[in-house]
């Protein structure tokens, strides 16, 4: 311990704590492993150690921001490969965190999609390796909403019969998209007016709306107290698992593309084994999971082609083809416009 | 008569408020009231909690029958109870540090001739800096240093804002102590450490009991600083760590299956303990 | 032990020592960077600037401190208003069976934050509880939209923090010298006026110390805005943590949070003094 500020006393302290709270200090695992809680097979490590001989430990973040203030914060040490978004994987990369992929060591790479070999923030995926992907747009209880809502403005300015039964996604990001797109614009739009006209309309569709919602919304259609709601396809689908009349669409003026990504750290200090783990996933079968347990689409050819053709009957979200995927666009960092974006949100939020 | 004598009649003098006054008795119904109004809405919450303990869905919101399957899915899992554990022995660790760090610093606030506006800011400091800051602040000096992280981490970081919570309430009780019983004590020939135990330190146990409830409470449910301070591993996860982090897709009943049995542990393990000691004093 | 000159600052040494080495300095560290500029990718670019501070200045960040403020403010009142006779009550209760009293009142507050915050979701929701039981009841019109209001707000931040009131108000109402009370009930004040002239200034700065736990956390809370709010309603503290982590801009989170944490001290400081001086500085004399 290296502590230079202290007493004694202090000093003292501090190791009297250290002795009695050894647990809980650095791990023996030969990999460490940061992911959103559930969004890998919950035996991963028995299957990982019985593939490679490793031992892998898996902690959980709550979200991207999180994760990513602590990573900033620390310089990453301590994980050697984090899932997070792609915008953040764009940051981490910009920030010199992320080493670049090792390719000969990661063959099942072959089993990716044309398309996610193809992304615009990691073309040829140099840094890092997409997980899971999608889109967002409405997800709405058919017994509830007359016609298709198949406009943003089904969302922004709804009908008399859902006024106040309708969510949006409080994350800035996909907030501010739902405006920008309504608007014709870019969901990276960098244009000062044309942010405050998507504010704009933003806080007067405040006035509509049940509530913000990143977590709940799909219980919410459930339990009735909502009727359209701002949502992640992968999501809705949960909604669709309860209620059969629930359903998904993305709205004519098109929509994002998400992506999830894998990472290895910079600071890593296994990073072979960091690839053999990447490697691993990518296995159509291992990778198969995601998609049929957290159902979400998987950008893997080999992966999606194996699952059930049940699947995409219930979910008719999970058969949207990668070549429509690709044509939504992918939310990008936002550079200098970020001072914009977080004002115009903050305005929202502030607004009666 | 001894010095000693004295300050032990001194000391045994004030009864509770009320309990000792004539006529309490007829004063006692209000009480009761306010008590079973107050306790009624402290336990209204916590009764759909535990009944969604119970609850067959998953869903946090809705009803659909009764079942105890997420008592045995929480028996089968190790993740929750080891945070369960830790989430103890932090809180455990931070109380017992920022209780006597935090009545010494009330002690010493309140026992200067001269207020310093300084030491006052030091003290409110810790209650409205922003956790995240704090937190990022932390984790900034930790990895500066090379320290590894874990649970011992957590707990340093917690005693910072838990120590101004707790000095803050035992401040408050010091603000009508009479220090004439102190010098009386001194006049007498009790050393300051006899005067201490005998005199001050039974004046200031309910601030001290409340400041230790304070910190632990809050300790048990912090969240952010304990992500940030907690290092990379598995290991030293806490509860709230656990509990957020299964927020994207869906905060299972466990959660509340492991709250019921915390909270029902912990109150049946006090009446055991207030049962044995009335036995003993029989 | 004796109050001399030299003892309180032996007292205060361990606390004030672990707050230099683990809030001051790391605090200053941190804060220093709303003197820089956001990096394009984020990250702190050395640059020296006032920037930040100018972008504090804005008004929409006063105007969102001020309302928040208001609804803290609303949340401490009401927590002390229920606060006040449950302490007295408690205080006055056998003495064996106040520490029991006070468990309980925590006891709720050992599960969890989100839980508990599911829970009244659970009650307040239009298809809630709440609802239910009024349509039961014989109501028939609308159901009552309790949830995602202001009051949701503030009911779920009463509930979380009033237990901290009830402890610090406690802490000053137990044992207090009953013999004040019979003197001033001697001197011929009724049990009103004795409340008001003497339990009331003794308790003055429990009642004190409680507010401000009300109010601070209040203030700095995003967990109760966000969900029982349905994240209409943003509190400060919400603010800066935004600013640290999803707009990933260190420097203005700093800035934010500098002006933030000066204006909370300044108005504690203030606080403190009205405080002293209602409830009577009665410490001079004995030192």
């Amino acid at each position: 311990m290296k502590a230079r500020n202290g007493t004694g006393a202090l000093r003292a302290a501090a190791a009297v704590i250290a002795a009695s709270l050894t647990a809980g200090t650095a791990s023996a695992a030969d990999l460490v492993i940061s992911n959103w809680d559930g969004y890998m097979a919950k035996d991963i490590a028995e299957s990982f150690k019985a593939a490679t001989g490793l031992e892998i430990e898996v902690v959980n973040h709550a979200t991207n921001e999180e994760i990513m203030g602590k990573l900033m914060a620390s310089g990453g040490k301590g994980y050697d490969i984090v899932f997070v978004s792609s915008p953040f994987a764009e940051v981490l990369n910009a920030q010199g965190l992320v080493e670049p992929l090792d390719k000969a060591a990661i063959p099942n790479l072959a089993n990716l999609y044309p398309e996610a070999a193809a992304l615009a923030y990691d073309p040829g995926n140099a840094y890092s390796v997409p997980y899971t992907w999608g889109t967002t747009g409405l997800c709405y209880r058919s017994d509830k909403v007359s016609g298709t809502p198949d406009s943003w403005m089904s969302l922004l300015q709804p009908a008399d019969d859902i006024k106040g039964k309708t969510t949006m996604l409080a994350t800035d990001r996909w907030l501010m998209a739902a405006g920008l797109l309504a608007k014709g614009s870019s969901v990276n739009e960098a244009d000062p007016a044309k942010i405050n006209e998507a504010r704009d309309l933003l806080i007067e569709a405040k006035k509509t709306l049940l509530a913000y919602d990143d977590t709940t919304f799909y219980a919410k259609l459930v339990s009735g107290e909502a009727s359209l709601v701002h949502a992640w396809d992968g999501w809705c689908n949960y909604g669709i698992a309860e209620n059969k009349d629930i359903k998904f669409v993305v709205p004519k003026e098109g929509s994002d593309l998400w992506v999830d990504t894998m990472v290895v750290l910079k600071g890593s200090e296994n990073k072979a084994n960091a690839m053999k783990f990447i490697d691993f996933i990518l296995d159509a079968k291992n990778h198969a999971w995601a998609a049929e347990n957290i159902l979400y689409k998987v950008p893997n050819k080999a992966a999606m082609e194996s699952l059930p053709a049940a699947l995409g009957e219930q979910y008719p979200n999970m058969k949207m083809p990668p070549a429509e995927l690709a044509k939504y666009e992918l939310l990008r960092d936002l550079g200098p416009a970020q001072k914009d974006y977080s004002r115009a949100v903050s305005e929202i939020k502030a607004a009666n | 008569m001894s010095g000693q004598a004295t300050i032990d009649a001194m000391t045994a003098a004030p009864p509770a408020v009320g309990a000792a006054v004539p006529g309490a008795f007829r004063r006692k119904l209000p009480g009761r009231i306010v008590l079973l109004v107050v306790f009624g809405f402290l336990y209204l919450p916590i009764a759909v909690l535990v009944l969604l303990s119970f609850n067959d869905s998953g869903l946090p919101t809705s009803w659909s029958g009764f079942s105890t399957r997420w008592y045995v899915a929480l028996a089968g899992n190790g993740d929750i109870l080891r945070a369960a554990w830790n989430t103890l022995v932090v809180a455990v660790f931070a109380t017992l540090i920022s209780t006597v760090l935090g009545t010494l610093l009330a002690l010493g606030m309140e026992t200067r001739r001269r207020k310093s506006n300084g030491l006052e800011a030091l003290a409110f400091a810790p209650m409205v800096i922003p956790d995240i800051v704090l937190a990022v602040a932390l984790l900034s000096l930790f990895s500066r240093l090379n320290l590894t992280m874990g649970l011992h981490t957590i707990v340093v970081s917690h005693v910072v804002f838990d120590l101004a919570f707790v000095c803050s309430v035992v401040r408050a009780r010091l603000k009508n102590f009479d220090y004439s019983i102190v010098e009386a004590s001194r006049d007498l020939g009790a050393s300051g450490w006899t005067t201490f135990w005998r005199i001050t330190f039974p004046v200031l146990l309910p601030a001290i009991v409340a400041g230790a409830l304070l910190a632990f409470t809050l300790s048990v449910d912090e969240f952010i600083i304990a992500f940030f301070t907690a290092g990379a591993g598995r290991s030293s996860i806490t509860l709230p760590m656990q509990i957020y982090s299964m927020i994207r897709f869906g905060i299972t009943p466990e959660v509340n299956a492991l709250a019921t049995i915390v909270m029902g542990v912990s109150a049946t393990a006090l009446m055991i303990s207030q049962w044995l000691n009335k036995e003993q004093v029989r | 032990m004796s109050f001399n000159a030299t003892r309180p600052n032996l007292l205060a040494a361990p606390g004030v020592a672990w707050l230099m080495a683990f809030m001051v300095v790391p605090c200053l560290l941190v804060l220093s960077y709303a003197f820089f500029q956001r990096g394009t990718w984020g990250g702190i670019d050395y640059t020296f600037t006032l920037e930040n501070f100018a972008r504090v200045a804005d008004p929409l960040y006063a105007r969102i401190f001020l309302n928040s403020a208001r609804i803290a403010l609303t949340t401490t009142l009401i927590a002390i208003l229920i606060a006040y006779p449950a302490a007295y009550a408690i205080a006055r209760a056998p003495r064996m069976r106040q520490p029991i009293l006070l468990f309980f009142a925590v006891l709720p507050f050992w599960s969890n934050y989100l839980i508990r915050t599911y829970a009244w979701i659970v009650l307040l929701n239009r298809e809630g509880l709440i609802n239910n039981l009024l349509r039961a009841m014989g109501y028939t019109g609308e159901p009552l939209s309790l949830l995602y209001t202001e009051s949701a707000v503030i009911i779920g931040l009463v509930y979380n923090y009033l237990p901290f009131v009830i402890l610090a108000i406690y802490s000053t109402l137990s044992r207090l010298n009953p013999e004040l009370m019979e003197a001033s009930r001697d001197l011929g004040a009724g049990p009103i006026r004795t409340f008001f002239r003497v339990t009331l200034p003794l308790t003055l700065p429990g009642v004190a110390a409680g507010g401000v736990f009300v109010f601070v956390l209040s203030i700095g809370n995003f967990v109760t805005p966000a969900l029982l709010g349905g994240g209409r309603f943003q509190m400060v503290g919400n603010l800066v943590y935004d600013q640290f982590l999803t707009a990933n801009d260190w420097p203005f989170g700093a800035a934010l949070g500098m002006a933030l944490i000066a204006t909370m001290i300044v108005l504690l400081l203030v606080q403190a003094r009205a405080t002293s001086h209602a409830s009577g500085e009665r410490r001079g004399e004995a030192a």
